[in-house]
């Protein structure tokens, strides 16, 4: 048995301590907002926040969690960062197919926490992990600056 | 005048004869592996205690094939007799030396092309004194020159665990050494003046448990051959033991007990994780070669076959070496060193941030810390480079996965990465070259 | 009509249920959106059509024949059908069509398919019909109502209004009505001029369930009781199973079952990683069959010896130009393999029992799904229901089936249902692959100006084996597309296709289709064209322009936003470029100018990338240059790093570290700008991608006088002192 805070609430899961959290949170708890892409930590899809910090939960075992605070798409609205990027991702319309969108909310979330104005090269630091295929980037750096701005 | 000169150009001659057979001598004659320790060393039977050799104590009643087993794992011969998605034992892998390409044999029982029809004899005369049957004598790639200080007893319970895999049928690869590198039968002299050619003798003023120690960092586990540098004829440099050596690209670091340079600094548990689970949290990750020594044999020795290594490692002499200490923490903005490398810079924003951070402190796993870790604070940047060209080997369950990126970057990116990598978060800027990357890339 | 998503004897409960799995949860999280269940057949639902059910309480509900999947579809298509109908947009809730070429065949196409930029095109005047149908219907059952002229009621909101009398009627308060009706044959459609929400900027309506992970994709399908598995198909294509040895991977805690198939081998587990540990531990011995052999050489050697022989005639139009006769300048370029790679990896969930199987996925192809699953559980398709979802990117990938076949023929060995998700490494490497595509042109130039144009396309048809209907006369009209209708004046014209399926390489559609190779050849030779003429590229496409208007607008608005006459900001080396693409395909037209940076080392910077854009008439302008944006983007993806290679029969490219996509610091900046037209509308998904290679290419020639003829980049063409 695993114990894991996630959004603030407890679970128990029956997996084994190497299982990654990705697939703890997807198949074993059904919270399918976080997505798989590539299962190696290239694309960021499945980002989340273990105590504030983006980690690719594709690489992180559940083992390795302990009792850090896991925050996820579903909860990261919850957070003063999360919403002021949910709301620039709506204003500009940032998703196209989406399916990245979780992955690239969770990690401007913890960009704009830590660092309030964002200059480009912060961006470029803090994005560059996350792919989208369909092309957003443009869109991304704009939102989290407008993210930014918003009080 | 005349007379002097000549008496002069006499003596300077004869200090250079001397001086050069003092050298030659100093580099054919080299202390013993257990030398450095003093005090005496003693047949097995005169040694008093529990016997350093043979299996730790959890397997004393263990069969003969389970021994055999154990002492195979411990010796870590798979990791040689096994080519890229080969069957174990079965041999093919190439081993790229200056002189040219060796491909381990196979060894598994098949009696045309394995070692199915070698007697006991035969084996043992292969493993102790490097000649196999036929009289062929072996390159020292084969260590046999640490293998020879097993016991009878342990390596033919290793021929006894090879005998009861199923034959492979895999014809051996001949070597491609030109001359006079192809001459198998310098290897008699080499032989002569390198290979102690004797079964292991304890030193009676150190307890069983140094000496466990020492029967198997020096013998089966043969770590020297890599972490030993060595002399101009080849021979592991036993003045300097263990004050890093080379394998297959990799620079194998040195593990004395130097502070700085050595493993030193490095608490007793921090050694012993590092050699069970190839990760000492906050110093080394175990990859390329000690990564393949790691899942194929240390990681199958006892915990008490682990403590005796480690507290033999802890007693050779210190060897200091210019590896520089380790670097702290990295700052959160790279610095002037690194702000040109805009390319190293954007390579590991892309792929290489997402698991260790832009800080180099590492997100998803401990594993994953670039900040104070040996590769990173080699100057040489060769390690960093070849992690980035091979990965962390196939996924394993239960350890942090690092993709190869060979297939994606170019020499210039790898090297332009490496650089970085060791800029913003090593101790010293390493200025590998593309061409530098291609050659490891051949490795 | 929908007794697929509504099969008599279960609960709205159950219904409900079945349909959250079935990806319709879109419409839950919609912020105005209810769930909607077609085919419940309450009396007072008005359904004029297969597309609109307008329910008493006045619900309308849009049944969509087009998935989305990133392209803003939902949200166009709602568009249409709420201006003609007079609805506020968010009054309108969304339905995904069942299976049905008969009712929801994409009209181009003829079959259930979403792809090739033709949703709007399609869709154009038949969505605004049928909400123009549908309006008529209501006002005139209203009219009937008050026993006034229907011409004297006007519709808004939602209501129809008599203003003279001041009376009003909700839709719905009509529906049982307007459902007694004939529906007119030729409703009257509005003037745009009168247009509300068409050419206007709206929110899309998917916006907020892809910000806050409630948007459900094939992937997060969660029937009751599902298992989870991963697969394993032989690495070379073609090849079988020989052997097996699962004894390690059945150890694997949560394993439960290893299936072995003639071509496949899968593992079953609690969740996806014990799925994955335990294929890790399979020992799989293939047969790799006869494309053990194949490479990326001897592939492109098959290419130029087909080539050589003679293709079918596309056009043939006066004078010649033979290569090696005089004045004649001749160059072929070439495309590689690439993978479509989108974020969602290919998956399938699959509930397979005697008589009935149900599919959860996300397809560009509805009824080609449903057939596919059908023929693989060896059932009649109207006995497969496919509950579709949101596309976690298509890109052409999703327009194929092989997945589906594959995922029923696991299912058929596993008790209850199992989602099949493939690992990154098989969605790249066992996959269906964009082709290599060669062309080989020749023109005769006098004055500088060609008076003959030969244009020959090297390539597969796709067509042929997608769309057979549309394969004619040997000619396949994707390949060719672009080439035989390209939009300068070149004088005497001859248009050649020579069909050549690379061996063994399964190929399909990717984004930006056949004029990815045409446009990319067609704007490469032009330039080269010319350099030969010592000619500005900008002057010499408007001099071959005259009888296009619409391509010369948006060349001339690229050529003034970017700046062309302008000096370019320097660069470290000096090497510094811009370059044209222009096109005219998909039915819009595109100018693209790249600015480039090279290095000494021959490393390209993208450095901004500026696009005009006429695509007729707009439904979402926000829409449309989202959709450029990201086409720009992707086709950077294959400039500066796209490439499937092949050796030994395998693919060498495996996941994101080896098969490269433009990431954000590597992003130029990026300029669209819509030309106002009135024209028809054209598509938008395609055009995008196909212009960045080809000007990117050109920028590059400027810079270093080296002209690109493969793609991706090569940078050792382009390191100084490197090979020429």
């Amino acid at each position: 048995m695993v114990k894991l805070s996630i959004n603030g609430t407890v679970h128990d899961v029956d997996v084994e301590q190497d299982t990654p959290l990705l697939w703890v949170l997807r198949d074993v708890l059904g919270m399918t907002g976080t997505k798989f892409g590539c299962g190696v930590a290239q694309c960021g899809a499945c980002t989340v926040h273990l105590d504030g910090t983006p980690v690719r939960s594709c690489q992180t075992a559940v083992g390795d969690v302990g009792d850090m605070a896991i925050v996820t798409i579903e909860g990261i609205g919850a957070t003063p960062a999360g919403a002021k990027v949910q709301k620039a991702w709506m204003d500009l319309q940032v998703a196209q197919c989406g399916y990245c969108q979780s992955g690239q909310i969770m990690s401007a979330a913890a960009l704009l926490a830590q660092t309030p104005a964002p200059n480009d090269a912060d961006i470029d630091a803090a994005m560059a992990g996350n792919i989208c295929r369909c092309g957003t980037y443009v869109r991304i750096r704009e939102g989290v600056k407008h993210a930014a701005s918003l009080t | 005048m005349r007379g002097s000169t000549k008496r002069a150009a006499l003596l300077a001659a004869g200090i250079i004869v001397v001086a050069g057979a003092a050298v030659l001598g100093r580099m054919m004659f080299l202390p013993g592996p257990l030398d450095f320790a003093g005090g005496h060393q003693v047949s097995l039977a005169d040694f008093k205690g529990p016997s350093p050799t043979g299996v730790p104590k959890e397997l004393a009643n263990a069969a003969l094939l389970e021994r055999g087993a154990y002492l195979t794992a411990a010796a870590d011969c798979q990791a040689c007799h096994t080519a890229e998605g080969g069957t174990p034992y079965a041999g093919g892998r190439p081993f790229k030396l200056p002189f040219g390409t060796l491909y381990t044999p196979n060894i598994t029982p098949d009696a045309e092309t394995g070692i199915g029809r070698w007697s006991d004899a035969d084996f043992l005369k292969a493993v102790h004194k490097g000649v196999a049957p036929g009289g062929r004598h072996l390159y020292p790639a084969f260590p046999y020159a640490s293998y020879t200080l097993m016991t009878d007893e342990d390596v033919l319970a290793i021929k006894a665990y090879l005998f009861s895999l199923a034959p492979v049928r895999r014809q051996n690869l001949p070597d491609t050494f030109a001359f006079p590198y192809n001459q198998r039968w310098l290897m008699i002299f080499w032989g002569m003046l390198f290979n102690p050619d004797h079964r292991f003798q304890p030193v009676a003023e150190r307890g069983p448990e140094w000496n466990r120690g020492a029967y198997l960092v020096e013998g089966a586990a043969h770590c020297g051959e890599c972490h030993t540098p060595r002399t101009p004829f080849q021979a592991m440099d036993t003045r300097r033991k263990f004050a890093g050596g080379q394998a297959e690209g990799w620079n194998a670091y040195n593990i004395t007990p130097d502070t700085t340079s050595g493993i030193g600094g490095w608490s007793p548990e921090q050694i012993e994780a590092y050699l069970a689970h190839g990760h000492a949290k906050g110093k080394s990750v175990a990859s390329g070669p000690m990564r393949e020594a790691v899942e194929l044999s240390f990681s199958k020795l006892s915990p008490s076959d682990i403590a005796a290594m480690r507290s033999y490692l802890q007693t050779v002499p210190a060897v200091h070496t210019s590896l520089p200490a380790a670097a702290g923490p990295a700052p959160r903005e790279h610095g002037a060193t690194v702000a040109d490398n805009l390319d190293g810079k954007r390579m590991f924003e892309g792929a290489c941030a997402s698991c260790h951070a832009w800080s180099g402190a590492g997100v998803n796993s401990a594993e994953a810390q670039l900040t104070a870790k040996r590769a990173v604070n080699d100057p040489s940047a060769a390690n960093v480079a070849l992690m980035i060209l091979k990965g962390s080997g196939p996924q394993v369950a239960g350890r942090p996965y690092m993709p190869g990126f060979s297939g994606a970057y170019s020499d210039e990116e790898i090297a332009a990465v490496a650089n970085y990598v060791t800029a913003r978060f090593g101790a010293a800027a390493s200025k590998i070259t593309p061409g530098d990357v291609a050659k490891l890339r051949l490795e | 009509m929908d007794k697929h998503l509504s099969t008599p004897g279960t609960s709205r409960r159950d219904v409900l249920r079945g349909l959250a799995c079935g990806g319709l949860l879109l419409a839950v999280d919609l912020p105005l959106g209810r769930l909607a269940v077609a085919g419940e057949n309450a009396p007072a639902v008005f359904a004029p059509d297969a597309f609109i059910r307008i329910a008493g309480d006045g619900t309308a509900t849009l049944i969509m024949p087009q998935v989305e999947m990133g392209q803003g579809i939902y949200t166009a298509m709602t568009m249409l059908i709420a201006e003609e109908l007079d609805l506020p947009l968010g009054a309108v809730r969304l339905e995904a069509a069942p299976a049905s070429d008969a009712l929801y065949g994409n009209p181009i196409f003829k079959i259930q398919a979403t792809g090739g930029s033709t949703s709007v095109r399609a869709y154009w005047t038949p969505m605004r019909k049928a909400g123009a149908a549908a309006r008529a219907m209501l006002v005139e059952a209203a009219a009937k109502r008050w026993q006034v002229a229907p011409a004297s009621c006007e519709t808004r909101d939602g209501t129809v209004l008599h203003t003279a009398s001041g009376r009003s009627l909700p839709y719905g308060d009509l529906a049982a009505a307007a459902a007694r009706l004939t529906p007119p044959a030729d409703p009257p459609l509005k003037d745009p001029k009168t247009f509300r929400l068409l050419g206007k900027t709206q929110t899309r309506l998917d916006i907020e369930a892809k910000g806050n992970g409630s948007a459900k994709y094939g992937i997060d399908a969660m029937p009751p009781g599902v298992k989870f598995a991963t697969l394993a198909s032989c690495p070379v294509p073609g090849g079988k199973v020989k052997s097996v040895d699962d004894a390690q991977a059945r150890a694997v805690p949560g394993v439960r079952q290893v299936v072995v198939l003639d071509d496949l081998v899968a593992v079953v587990g609690d969740h996806m990683w014990a799925a994955k540990k335990g294929l890790d531990k399979l020992a799989i011995v293939w047969d790799e069959g006869p494309n053990a052999t194949l490479s990326t050489d001897s592939l492109r050697a098959a290419m130029h010896e087909a080539a050589k022989q003679p293709g079918v005639v596309v056009k043939s139009e006066g004078a010649d130009a033979q290569p090696g006769a005089p004045g004649v300048i001749s160059a072929s370029y070439e495309l590689p393999f690439l993978a479509h790679a989108p974020m969602e990896p290919m998956n399938c969930t699959v509930h397979l029992r005697p008589g009935a199987c149900d599919v959860w996925t996300g397809t560009q192809v509805m009824t080609k799904a449903q057939a596919m699953a059908a023929q693989a559980a060896g059932l009649k398709p109207e006995q497969v229901t496919v509950h579709n979802h949101l596309l976690g990117g298509g890109f052409g990938r999703r327009l194929e089936v092989d997945m589906i076949d594959k995922a029923v023929r696991v299912a058929a060995h596993v008790d209850g249902p199992v989602k099949v998700v493939w690992t990154r490494e098989e969605d790249i490497q066992k996959a269906m692959y964009r082709s290599t595509y060669g062309s080989w042109l020749s023109a005769k130039l006098e004055n500088g100006k060609p008076v003959a144009w030969r244009h020959t396309v090297v390539g597969p048809s796709v067509i042929a084996r997608w769309l057979p209907p549309a394969f004619t006369g040997g000619i396949d009209i994707d390949a060719i597309d672009g080439a035989s209708d390209q939009p300068y004046a070149v004088g005497g014209f001859h248009v050649e296709y020579v069909r050549h399926e690379p061996q063994g390489v399964p190929t399909c559609f990717w984004r930006g289709v056949g004029p990815n190779n045409t446009v990319f050849s067609v704007e490469s030779f032009i330039d080269r064209l010319a350099r030969e003429t010592k000619s500005d590229p900008l002057e010499y496409r408007r001099a071959l322009l005259g009888a296009n208007p619409r391509a010369l607008q948006v060349l001339n608005t690229a050529a003034e936003r970017a700046g062309w006459a302008t000096p370019l900001p320097p660069a470290a080396g000096g090497r510094v470029g811009r370059g044209i693409c222009l096109q005219t395909v998909f039915g819009s037209y595109l100018a693209t100018i790249a600015e480039v940076a090279v290095r000494d080392d021959g490393e390209v910077q993208v450095r901004r990338l500026v696009t005009a854009v006429d695509c007729g008439m707009v439904v979402n302008p926000d829409g449309v240059v989202s959709q450029i944006q990201g086409g720009l983007v992707f086709g950077l993806s294959a400039a500066l790093h796209g490439q499937i290679t092949f050796e030994k029969g395998r693919v060498q490219q495996s996941n994101f570290h080896d098969y490269r996509v433009v990431r954000i610091d590597e992003m130029p900046a990026v300029e669209v700008h819509l030309v106002p037209s009135t024209e028809a509308p054209g598509g938008i998904g395609e055009p995008g991608t196909t212009t960045v290679q080809p000007a990117v290419a050109n920028a590059i020639y400027a810079a270093t006088g080296v002209q690109l003829t493969r793609m991706p980049i090569d940078r050792t063409l382009l390191a100084k002192g490197g090979r020429t």
